[in-house]
């Protein structure tokens, strides 16, 4: 045991070493979260707390529960693959409510709304209908001539 | 979009990393640098730089202590940052990295510095007064032994010590060109060669910062420098310059050779938006002069007087001209598109938490921690060093 | 709005349905996902994509993204005759590339073209969703990953905020929150997703140009799609596994 005689003081530095170590060990099994490495390197927990995140727009399935007509109408038209809230917006709040007609989604603009897809661009591709607003309407609103849930003028869409 | 040339991704605009994160490689690499020129005494035996030995380690100490400040001011949620030690993870450079810190600043720099002063803490315990006495007596862990005996066996560890050192000096400083070097998203920074010159340039400035302060702490102290060994370093930071320009033009020569896709946009910045750093201030002011300066006294017998305003010249150009790499990898790997397809510019705030008062401040404050350090744990022969008193 | 009693007494059950799924809350609750059972992707058509910036508004509502950030956004390309015929003069001028607009991320669609010369394309961007992204492999703490389900997501009560996932992103596709500080990115709407409904930008697209796929569901359309089309992901020499599917992506786009 003579080689440990003089070096005293470097077990001593080790053993700090290892107090610290175990130190570190116990604190990190309280702070650790729990869920921590259930399904990988990550908080197992944040999946769920991110799906809980609520939800604005209530998609058109739900829409249709209650609007069937308005959606067989919009089937038979142009915009059968446009869903409700792309020009309603969002309306979980609408549907959710126990009575929806007390949060009666805002009609959209026309002006605003129609243009926003259908103003004619050298960028859109050809083959989507698209017209220069100020000289297809003179100005008339949008929904004058088309009927929004279904636009098309030859198939008896017009007012 | 303001600053924004050509076009950027949306969330590209605004840089995510700032001058702090510029100021963090540099003080790291202070360290590497500084201990590998203590190693140069202990382990390759240059007894000419010997008077630095000490002086190395204190600073060494001094910017290590201070690197993680800058990262704790850049964090979102700094009160997390346990976290890369409670749950870090394998695959990532910055997660290894904080144990590659932790196990350099206690297994290498600390212990290092611990045995080499143990014998005058030790004395230092018996013969101060006061709150000074009671700091080295906790330093001394309780031992007074500092028999022949003891201090061979501190001897021998700590050669053990400085030559495991000097691979974990490498480890330190190359992981930090390691977390920039393997982001393959960004071309300006993926390359494997980004470890390697992190590393020389780190030598360089680490180095040249020591042999500045040794030269103005002799100075302040009013003593005459020993040029034989200002001599010594400026040749050691001579050739590891010609290294580390050479690793760093290579790297041009073969962006340049194979011009990917990234070039054209890289080459479009070094020539617009990086001019005055990279190429000004980092090559022409940071590089070729200073290895022109250290050349000239290497081929030319100079005066004495001469060669150490050269070598003080030549040491401040290096460290602007470390910092301006650092700034140039950093800063100027983010100031392009990774469309290729535009720019975006760094507007430096001031007063805020990642602004540059902060960054001078952060620069500054290990000079005032060396300070401390220097003051109690002189690296110097103490003129009235006690004697070791009997029973105390 | 005329609902007739018989009506009502078909659809109140089905209303149940679907809402048993919108108030469900999280994905150990809702009885009808199984996280082995689905591996997420999408399915972007460019020539369908008019760039009318009805997906950025909508994710923007959907999951309170703040302005001046995109969890997605549409690009515009504009290649000129002159740049089709002179590919070598594109090469050598960075600045003279495809001509490509975001303007606030498209987010009110586009200035109208008046150039008719050349060829123009709207190319939709979000997170890929790799399936060996470097962003998870770069994060220090685990706070960002890639859920069992395919979905990368940030947990944003772990994420200490180092920006280093927003470097490594290949993409462009992550910020960090200026409230929060946190990272933040597309989360292809788990939220909904675990729930039986699309994402807020699919719901949005009046062109279905943008789809949600479901990679382990053998009913996805995706599976014919991909069969039938030629189809790219973005920036594919970065090898990260992207899973975000674009239908006839021009060479130009970056």
């Amino acid at each position: 045991m003579s080689v440990f005689k003089d070096a005293g003081h470097l077990f001593r530095f080790a053993g700090l070493f290892v107090l610290a170590f175990l130190v570190f060990l116990v604190v990190r099994h309280f702070v650790v979260p729990k869920s921590f490495g259930q399904y990988g390197h990550y908080r197992g927990a944040a999946m769920g707390e991110i799906a809980a995140h609520p939800i604005k727009f209530a998609g058109h399935d739900t829409c249709e529960t209650c609007h069937a007509d308005v959606a067989d109408v919009k089937k038979a038209g142009k915009h059968a693959h446009v869903n409700c809230e792309a020009c309603h917006g969002a309306q979980a709040q609408h549907a959710s409510a126990d009575d929806p007609s007390t949060v009666k989604p805002v009609l959209p603009d026309t002006a605003v709304l129609c243009a926003r897809c259908h103003t004619a661009s050298a960028a859109k591709p050809k083959s989507f209908p698209q017209v220069v607003p100020a000289d297809h309407s003179q100005g008339l609103a949008c929904n004058s001539c088309h009927k929004p849930h279904s636009p098309g003028m030859d198939a008896g869409g017009t007012k | 979009m303001n600053g924004v040339e050509g076009f950027m991704y949306p969330n590209e605009v605004g840089l995510q990393w700032s001058v702090l994160i510029v100021l963090y490689p540099f003080i790291t690499g202070l360290v590497a640098g500084a201990f590998i020129l203590a190693s140069l005494v202990r382990i390759f035996r240059v007894e000419a730089i010997e008077p630095t030995y000490r002086l190395a380690l204190l600073t060494a100490l001094a910017f290590l202590l201070v690197a993680p400040l800058p990262l704790q001011l850049h964090l979102g949620h700094p009160e997390r940052s346990p976290e890369m030690y409670f749950t870090p993870h394998s695959t990532s450079a910055m997660a290894m990295f904080g144990y590659v810190y932790l196990w350099y600043l206690m297994a290498v720099l600390v212990l290092e510095i611990w045995l080499d002063y143990r014998r005058e803490i030790v004395l230092w315990s018996q013969s101060s007064k006061g709150l000074l006495r009671l700091v080295y007596k906790v330093m001394t862990l309780g031992s007074s032994n500092i028999s022949e005996r003891s201090l061979t066996i501190d001897n021998r560890v700590g050669w053990i010590v400085t030559l495991i050192g000097i691979p974990s000096a490498f480890l330190l400083h190359g992981y930090v060109g390691f977390i920039f070097g393997s982001i393959k998203a960004n071309p300006w920074w993926s390359s494997p060669l980004m470890p390697v010159v992190f590393i020389f340039s780190a030598m360089v400035s680490g180095i040249a910062g020591v042999m500045l302060l040794y030269m103005a702490i002799t100075k302040l102290r009013k003593l005459k420098i020993d040029v034989h060994c200002v001599d010594s370093i400026a040749m050691y930071l001579f050739y590891i310059f010609i290294i580390d320009f050479s690793l760093e033009m290579l790297d041009l020569i073969h962006r340049i050779y194979e011009a990917d896709e990234s070039f054209r946009s890289l080459n479009f910045m070094v020539h617009t938006q990086l001019y005055f750093s990279h190429i000004v201030v980092q090559i022409c002011l940071g590089t070729l002069t200073p290895i022109v300066l250290l050349g000239i006294t290497q081929v030319v017998k100079l005066p004495e007087i001469v060669r150490k305003r050269i070598y003080a010249v030549a040491g401040g150009l290096t460290l602007i001209g470390i910092f301006a790499m650092r700034w140039n990898v950093v800063i100027g790997g983010q100031l392009f598109s990774k469309s290729f397809l535009g720019y975006t510019t760094y507007k430096m705030s001031l007063v805020t938490r990642e602004g540059l008062l902060v960054a001078v401040f952060l620069t500054i404050l290990p000079l005032f921690f060396l300070w401390a350090l220097v003051k109690l744990l002189p690296p110097w022969p103490v003129k009235t060093l006690p004697e070791a008193a009997a029973g105390d | 709005m005329n609902i007739s009693r018989r009506q009502i007494m078909v659809l109140l059950p089905a209303a149940a349905i679907a809402w048993k799924y919108v108030l469900a809350g999280t994905p150990e609750e809702s009885p009808n996902y199984k996280m082995s059972d689905h591996w997420w992707s999408m399915l972007i058509d460019i020539p369908k994509c008019i760039g009318c910036g009805n997906c950025v508004r909508a994710c923007q509502t959907e999951n309170d993204v703040p302005d001046g950030y995109f969890r997605t956004w549409v690009e515009r390309y504009h290649v000129s005759d002159w740049k089709m015929e002179n590919p070598e003069v594109v090469m050598t001028n960075p600045m003279i590339a495809p001509e490509v607009i975001s303007p606030d991320g498209g987010k009110e669609g586009f200035p109208v073209a008046t150039d008719e010369s050349g060829k123009y394309f709207f190319v939709p961007k979000l997170c890929n969703h790799c399936a060996d992204s470097p962003c998870t492999q770069v994060c220090p703490v685990g706070a960002t990953f890639i859920s069992p389900d395919g979905v990368v997501l940030v947990d944003q009560k772990y994420c200490l905020g180092c920006a280093y996932c927003v470097q490594a992103c290949p993409y462009g596709c992550r910020y960090i929150h200026p409230e929060k500080k946190v990272a933040d990115k597309c989360t292809l709407c788990y939220h909904r997703i675990t729930k039986g409904l699309t994402t807020a930008c699919c719901e949005a697209c009046p062109t279905g140009a943008r789809q949600l796929a479901d990679l382990k569901n053998p009913k996805d359309p995706i599976h014919e799609f991909l069969k039938t089309h030629s189809v790219q992901v973005l920036k594919p020499q970065m090898a990260t596994g992207a899973k975000v599917y674009y239908n006839d992506l021009d060479g130009s786009v970056r």
